[in-house]
């Protein structure tokens, strides 16, 4: 009965999400006010009842209701408590409810903090929402019902859960994934909303930012997550494969960071606004992408789920009807989205520019790597993949690029900078990055490489011109201090994020560079050394877990005479399976991990593992942390609600919309 | 010429050079890293040349896997039940991979016929076969139903794995 309750709970979401997506959006068209004020009960409704599908999903799994097809797929009764909650996630229905869910919950956080937006905005926003939300229950409901019954014979205990998912990482992973993934959403509601109504002004860009951040902040920290679950779960000592299902999240991300910077740009300078929403368009199409990529089933991994055919089409068709419906929309309106100014060929727009550029054509060469073999296949019928060389060499360059702009752009001015000033400003700082760069790794290492001089370099420029920049910004006050309080928060923001790309930088450069692994094969009491370590086996014993039993091998690491410590690498058996899975050890420093997977056992009681040493693995997802924290730092300045309030004051005194030029020209942190 | 449109035509260039240089690199990169898919039928009847890398993808052959107990070396067949290929691989086999499996390999063949793997692939869910080795089977005309009744058994009681001795 319960189940049920829960099917029923999504038809009742169902149906108010199509009225969501319907009279609200009438309304602001028709200027009838109590149509636009049904949209934020509505948006209550479909959360609260989305909500009480998913609990009660969770519920399912927790009493072992095996009458229902997916618990009995996904769980058994001796799956961990924390496993059985979270395998709501587990599989292709239930963690599509998640992302309706999660994309619900977006919609409600959206109909709590617009209070300052105008209503018809905001009917239209969660109106496209509303849209989008049906079109996805409707897909569960007819395709993937997650309360689907065993009728007439339930069985008397589950499958598993994919023996690779029952781990931390995947209690935290995809929600995190889902939520970035359909923030979004939101931005491009957003978009929609004022192409629909035709206003598309400084206003809207102010309005659109914090959500923008807030959504590439949470898809940063999703992705990174990712990247270190695989690392410590897959075992195969790299932290990203360049795989189909891992690139649509960093297509979108890579057009999410050309979004927020073009956000900026629109909002400042009231330019670049056909290209802010399409930027919007393509992020979101981005996160469409990969559901589809990982729910039709076209490809085998981790994230795939089997399925049906129809499944594919379905999703297809809310693709190309979301995506070909808003840029038709986005063709007709595009004539009012007109540049409010200019600027000149060497400005802070033009940096902006080309960083918009580079990360569009990252995005784009990473989108054909991905579509090239599928579409290859459909064409011709043969198989084909592209190795991860392919990505490497085209998004080496780009990054490289990308870095070096970065270094110039927040120093630079708005509509014009002087190339002089630019030299004076930046070729001390250009001079002091190489020599750090080139001394640096010298005293450290004793012996000169390209790539840690290169990393260094980079790492440096990024890092010394964004003080200058703090040093000039600050210049003018009587105390430093004085003068750091008096910047923006979303300044720091800025400055934090770009920090971290310093970071994952030296992160990346060095891991790639300077890792070294060796397969070898040990008998209990014997060793082997790689690079400045010792890693000594000195027995194998049997250990048995909640589900699973295992094999566990101690190994103790030296480092000259000193001991390093101790790691228990694991060969486990699950049982409900017989499914075979490795689980690593790993000892993480800041600047390097050790890292051992465990094989299997050979003739003369030798065990076969491979060892890795990783430096500098760490800084890439403390990069990712970096950039994740300035982007919710900058979403969450007050200089937004501050100004929000201003504009209401301004509506409340009767002058109809706010002067947006002069809105814009006013928030300039940086004359 | 207006200064505007002057400048717009700029841009136009700009990041139409920009385009093309883009485009250029990554045509260039596909080309030096596709790796093409055969099968053992393909292989066995030498449709690759000697040297080149390519990935190759079948079933293990029961019984074939050699194990040599002092090193890392391992040996074994991939067929699609009409040709066999002799695969040699140095390191760790990943988890799920097991005679009667299917299995993906990357590498070359070498002058003596047989397939030096550099990465062996097998799937991450054992319910779900690859795409690559289901290509391989079709191919030559083994229904997806032998293969499925041979690894999967019943539903949920899938591998042939003993337990390790207590």
């Amino acid at each position: 009965m319960i189940p049920e309750l829960g099917q029923f709970s999504l038809i009742l979401a169902f149906c108010l999400s199509i009225i969501l997506g319907t009279l609200p959006i009438i309304g602001a068209s028709r200027n009838n006010l109590l149509w636009m004020s049904l949209a934020r009960p509505l948006t209550a409704g479909v959360f609260v009842f989305l909500a009480i599908g998913i609990s009660i999903l969770a519920y399912a799994f927790y009493v072992d209701d095996f009458s229902v097809q997916f618990v009995a797929q996904h769980s058994n009764t001796t799956l961990p408590l924390r496993y059985k909650l979270t395998a709501v996630w587990g599989g292709h229905e239930g963690s599509f409810l998640l992302w309706t869910f999660m994309m619900s919950g977006w919609m409600f956080a959206v109909a709590i903090f617009s209070k300052s937006m105008p209503l018809d905005f905001v009917a239209r926003v969660l109106g496209v929402l509303g849209i989008l939300t049906a079109a996805y229950i409707l897909f569960m409901l007819a395709t993937s019902n997650p309360f689907t019954r065993i009728v007439p014979l339930p069985p008397v205990d589950g499958v598993e859960l994919n023996t690779a998912l029952q781990d931390f990482g995947f209690i935290i992973h995809p929600p995190t994934l889902y939520m970035g993934y359909v923030g979004f959403s939101v931005v491009f509601a957003f978009a929609i909303a004022a192409l629909l109504s035709g206003k598309l002004d400084a206003a809207w860009a102010r309005w659109s930012r914090p959500w923008a951040n807030a959504a590439w902040a949470i898809l940063t920290i999703g992705i990174a997550l990712g990247s270190w679950w695989a690392y410590y779960e897959l075992g195969w000592g790299g932290w990203w494969a360049w795989d189909p299902v891992e690139n649509p999240p960093l297509i979108t991300w890579l057009f999410g960071t050309a979004l927020i910077h073009s956000l900026a740009v629109t909002e400042k300078r009231g330019v670049f606004k056909s290209w802010t929403i399409l930027l919007a368009i393509l992020a979101f199409s981005g996160s469409l992408f990969g559901t589809f990529i990982t729910r039709s089933g076209l490809l085998t991994s981790v994230h795939a789920f089997a399925s049906d055919p129809t499944r594919g089409f379905f999703i297809l068709a809310i693709l190309g009807v979301a995506i070909g419906g808003s840029l038709l929309l986005f063709a007709f309106r595009a004539p009012l989205m007109k540049s409010e100014f200019g600027f000149e060929a060497v400005s802070r727009e033009i940096f902006i520019l080309i960083n918009n550029v580079i990360l569009v054509v990252a995005a784009a060469s990473v989108f054909l790597g991905t579509v090239f073999p599928m579409v290859y296949q459909a064409i011709t019928d043969d198989l084909l993949s592209i190795g991860p060389p392919y990505f490497n060499i085209v998004f080496l360059p780009l990054m490289v690029l990308l870095v070096l702009a970065l270094g110039v752009g927040p120093i630079s001015r708005w509509k014009k900078t002087s190339t002089t000033y630019l030299f004076q400003q930046l070729g001390k700082v250009a001079l002091a990055s190489i020599a750090i760069g080139v001394v640096l790794p010298l005293i450290i290492t004793l012996e000169f490489s390209l790539i840690a001089t290169a990393a260094v370099t980079l790492a440096a420029w990024l890092t010394l011109s964004m003080l200058k920049d703090l040093a000039n910004k600050t210049a003018n006050k009587s105390t430093r201090m004085l003068g750091l309080k008096a910047l923006s928060l979303s300044y720091y923001g800025m400055q934090t994020a770009h920090f971290g790309v310093a970071v994952m930088l030296i992160g990346i450069a060095l891991t790639s560079g300077f890792s070294t692994e060796k397969s070898v094969l040990l008998a209990p009491g014997e060793s082997i050394d790689l690079g400045e370590y010792v890693f000594q086996l000195n027995g194998v014993t049997r250990v048995t877990g909640p589900n699973y039993i295992a094999q566990e091998a101690e190994i103790s690491v030296a480092k000259g005479d000193r001991n390093v410590g101790l790691l228990f690498p694991q060969s486990r058996v699950y049982l409900a399976s017989r499914t075979p899975s490795t689980e690593m050890a790993i000892d993480a420093g800041f600047f390097r991990d050790l890292f051992v997977t465990l094989g299997e056992e050979k003739g003369n009681s030798a065990w076969s593992m491979t060892i890795y040493v990783k430096p500098f693995i760490r800084w890439i997802w403390l990069g990712a942390i970096f950039m994740a924290l300035g982007g919710l730092i900058a979403a969450g300045d007050k200089r937004y609600r501050r100004l929000r309030r201003r504009q209401l004051e301004q509506l409340q005194e009767g002058s109809a919309q706010p002067t947006v030029h002069n809105a814009g020209a006013g928030l300039q942190v940086n004359p | 010429m207006k200064p505007h449109r002057r400048k717009k035509l700029g841009m136009i260039i700009f990041m139409t050079l920009g385009l093309s240089l883009a485009v250029g690199l990554i045509a260039f990169a596909m080309r030096q890293n596709i790796n093409m898919f055969y099968t053992p039928t393909q292989v066995a009847a030498g449709e690759v040349e000697i040297g080149k890398q390519f990935r190759i993808g079948g079933m293990v052959k029961a019984g074939s896997v050699r194990d040599d107990p002092d090193s890392l070396k391992v040996s074994f067949i991939t067929t699609d039940f009409v040709s066999d290929v002799p695969i040699r691989y140095e390191g760790i086999l990943p988890d799920l991979f097991r005679e009667g499996q299917g299995l993906v390999a990357e590498g070359k063949m070498d002058s003596a016929g047989v397939f030096q793997a550099s990465r062996v692939l097998a799937k991450h869910d054992e319910n779900y076969m690859s795409q690559e080795v289901k290509a391989a089977l079709d191919a030559a005309g083994v229904s997806t139903e032998t293969y499925n009744g041979q690894v999967n058994g019943v539903l949920g009681s899938a591998l042939p794995l003993p337990l390790p001795e207590t």
